[in-house]
C-alpha cells in the first residue's frame, strides 16, 4: 500500500468533568502519515496542543495492540471507527483521505458517565464481573491441563466468547444502551465449560441483576452490537444468555 | 414481549386462514359459517379473552420497554450509527407497533364491534343471512360495505405493511429472546420468519384489495 500524508479536520468532544456539559471543538492536523494509527494521530495533535499551551485531549488507551479494551472512541458514528473487527488503536490512518473531517465522540450511555473529554467511566462492567463473572476455585497445586476433557467445538465457542475485551462498544452502538452482548460473552464462556457449570445458575442471575442495577437498557436483538464488536462476539451468545437465565430462574433453589 | 408476540403470531395464522374463506366465491357462505363457528364455540371465546389479554400485555410492555430504553442515553450522538449496524425496522419496533395499534382500533371498530356488540346502544348490528334454515350474521356483507371506500382500503394496506416489517424483526427476535442459540435452528426460524412476514400480511392486504376491485363475487 502506498504511503501518503493527509491534512484533516477533527471535531472532538471536549468536556471538563462529569458534572458540566461538554461541546465539540474543531482542530486541524497536518501531514498525518497514512501508516499512523488513529491514536498516534491523536498523540501528534496533543503534542501540537501542548506546544501551543492548550490543554491536550484526554482519551483512554493502554496496550495499543487491540487486546486490552481501553480505547473507546466513537469515530464518524461508529464505535472504534470504520474498520470491521478492529479496535481504535488498530485503526490506521489509511482508512481516511486527505481533507476528511472526522467526528470523535465518547461512548454515550447514562451508565457510562463521561469523566473527561473522550474518557468514560466503565466501572459498571467491573461490577458486573464482580457479581459472578468468575469461577470459585480452591488454591493449591495447579491441575493437570487435560484433567477435564472438553469437546473441541465447545472449547472453541468458549474461546470465541472469552475474546471479549470489555471495551463497551456494544453499549455505545446499541440504541437501547444495552450491555447484553458483554454480559452474554462473559456468561457464555463459562457456561460452555465444565469448570463454569457448578455456579452457572447463580452466576447468570447475579450478573443480570447487577446489569439492570447499573441502568443499562434491555436487548431488542437489533444486532448493532455484533456489527461493531472489535472482537466479533456473536449475537448467538445473547440467545445463550437468555436460555441460561430462563433455566436458572425456573430452577434456582432460593 | 417474546411470549405474547409468539402467541399473537399464532393468532395471525388462524385469522388469515379463516378470512381466506372469502375467496371461495360463494357469496360469503363459507366465510360466514366459519365466523359463526368462531363466535359460537366456547373454547374460541375463552381463547378470545386470552388474545385480548395478550394484545394488551404486548402493547403495555412494548411501550414501557420503548420509553425505558430511550431514557438510557440522555445525550445522543452527533453522527448516528444508523443502518450500518442494524435494520431500520429492527430499531423502529415501537413506531411500527404504534401504527399497528392505530390500525387495530379502526379494524376492531369495523368488524369486531358490530359482530359482538351490535344492537347495544346505538352500535349497528350485522344483517342476518339464512343458510339451510339457520340464521347467521352476514359479516361478509359488512366486509363488502366497508371495503367500498378507497381510503379505508389504503389504510388497511398500510396497516399490513406495518405488520410485515414488525414481524420481519419480531418473529426471529422472539426466538432469540426465548433462548434459541443453535445456529442451524436459528437459520431455519429466521427464514421461516421472513417468509411468514411476507406471506401473511400479503394475504391480509389482498382481502380489501380483492373486494374493492370486485375480484370476489
Amino acid at each position: 500500500m502506498e504511503h501518503y500524508t493527509m491534512n484533516l479536520t477533527l471535531k472532538v468532544w471536549k468536556q471538563k468533568n462529569k458534572d458540566v456539559r461538554g461541546s465539540f471543538e474543531t482542530y486541524r492536523v497536518k501531514d498525518i502519515s497514512s501508516e499512523m494509527s488513529f491514536l498516534e494521530m491523536f498523540d501528534v495533535l496533543n503534542e501540537q496542543l501542548v506546544h501551543e499551551g492548550k490543554e491536550p485531549i484526554a482519551f483512554d488507551h493502554d496496550c495499543r495492540e487491540g487486546i486490552c479494551g481501553m480505547c473507546s472512541m466513537y469515530i464518524n458514528g461508529r464505535p472504534h471507527g470504520p474498520w470491521h473487527g478492529t479496535t481504535t488503536c488498530q485503526l490506521h490512518m489509511r482508512a481516511f483521505k486527505d481533507g476528511d473531517t472526522i467526528v470523535v465522540e465518547p461512548w454515550r450511555a447514562n451508565s457510562f458517565a463521561v469523566i473527561k473529554d473522550l474518557i468514560v467511566d466503565r466501572g459498571a462492567f467491573d461490577r458486573i464481573i464482580q457479581a459472578g463473572g468468575f469461577i470459585s476455585v480452591n488454591t493449591g497445586n495447579a491441575q493437570d491441563g487435560n484433567n477435564i476433557p472438553i469437546e473441541k467445538e465447545k472449547a472453541d465457542q468458549a474461546f470465541a466468547a472469552a475474546a471479549c475485551i470489555g471495551c463497551g462498544a456494544c453499549v455505545a452502538a446499541c440504541k437501547n444502551s444495552s450491555a447484553m452482548l458483554f454480559v452474554s460473552a462473559k456468561v457464555s464462556h463459562l457456561a460452555l465449560l465444565p469448570q463454569g457449570a457448578p455456579e452457572k445458575r447463580t452466576r447468570v442471575l447475579n450478573m443480570i441483576a447487577q446489569m439492570d442495577k447499573e441502568g443499562f437498557g434491555a436487548c431488542t436483538n437489533t444486532g448493532a452490537c455484533e456489527a461493531v464488536c472489535p472482537k466479533e462476539i456473536s449475537l448467538e451468545n445473547i440467545a445463550r444468555l437468555n436460555k441460561e437465565y430462563l433455566g436458572a430462574a425456573a430452577t434456582i433453589d432460593k | 414481549m417474546a411470549l405474547t408476540g409468539v402467541s399473537l403470531i399464532a393468532f395471525l395464522v388462524v385469522h388469515a386462514g379463516l378470512n381466506a374463506c372469502i375467496w371461495a366465491n360463494d357469496n360469503g357462505e363459507m366465510f360466514n359459517k366459519a365466523a359463526h363457528f368462531m363466535g359460537s364455540t366456547v373454547v374460541i371465546r375463552i381463547a378470545e379473552v386470552g388474545l385480548f389479554i395478550g394484545i394488551i400485555l404486548h402493547i403495555v410492555q412494548g411501550l414501557m420497554l420503548e420509553f425505558e430504553n430511550r431514557s438510557k442515553r440522555t445525550i445522543g450522538y452527533q453522527v448516528p450509527l444508523g443502518n450500518r449496524g442494524s435494520k431500520w425496522y429492527s430499531r423502529s419496533m415501537g413506531l411500527l407497533g404504534t401504527l399497528i395499534l392505530l390500525f387495530l382500533i379502526m379494524h376492531i371498530y369495523h368488524f369486531w364491534t358490530p359482530s359482538r356488540l351490535g344492537g347495544i346502544g346505538n352500535i349497528h348490528s350485522l344483517q342476518p343471512v339464512e343458510y339451510n334454515g339457520k340464521e347467521y350474521h352476514n359479516l361478509y356483507a359488512e366486509m363488502i360495505t366497508v371495503f367500498q371506500s378507497l381510503l379505508i382500503v389504503i389504510l388497511y394496506v398500510l396497516g399490513c405493511i406495518s405488520l410485515a416489517y414488525h414481524l420481519m424483526h419480531g418473529f426471529r427476535s422472539s426466538f432469540r429472546t426465548l433462548g434459541l442459540h443453535n445456529e442451524r435452528y436459528y437459520k431455519i426460524v429466521s427464514a421461516t420468519g421472513v417468509a411468514f412476514s411476507i406471506i401473511v400480511p400479503f394475504v391480509f392486504a389482498m382481502m380489501p384489495i380483492s373486494i374493492y376491485l370486485g375480484w370476489i363475487q
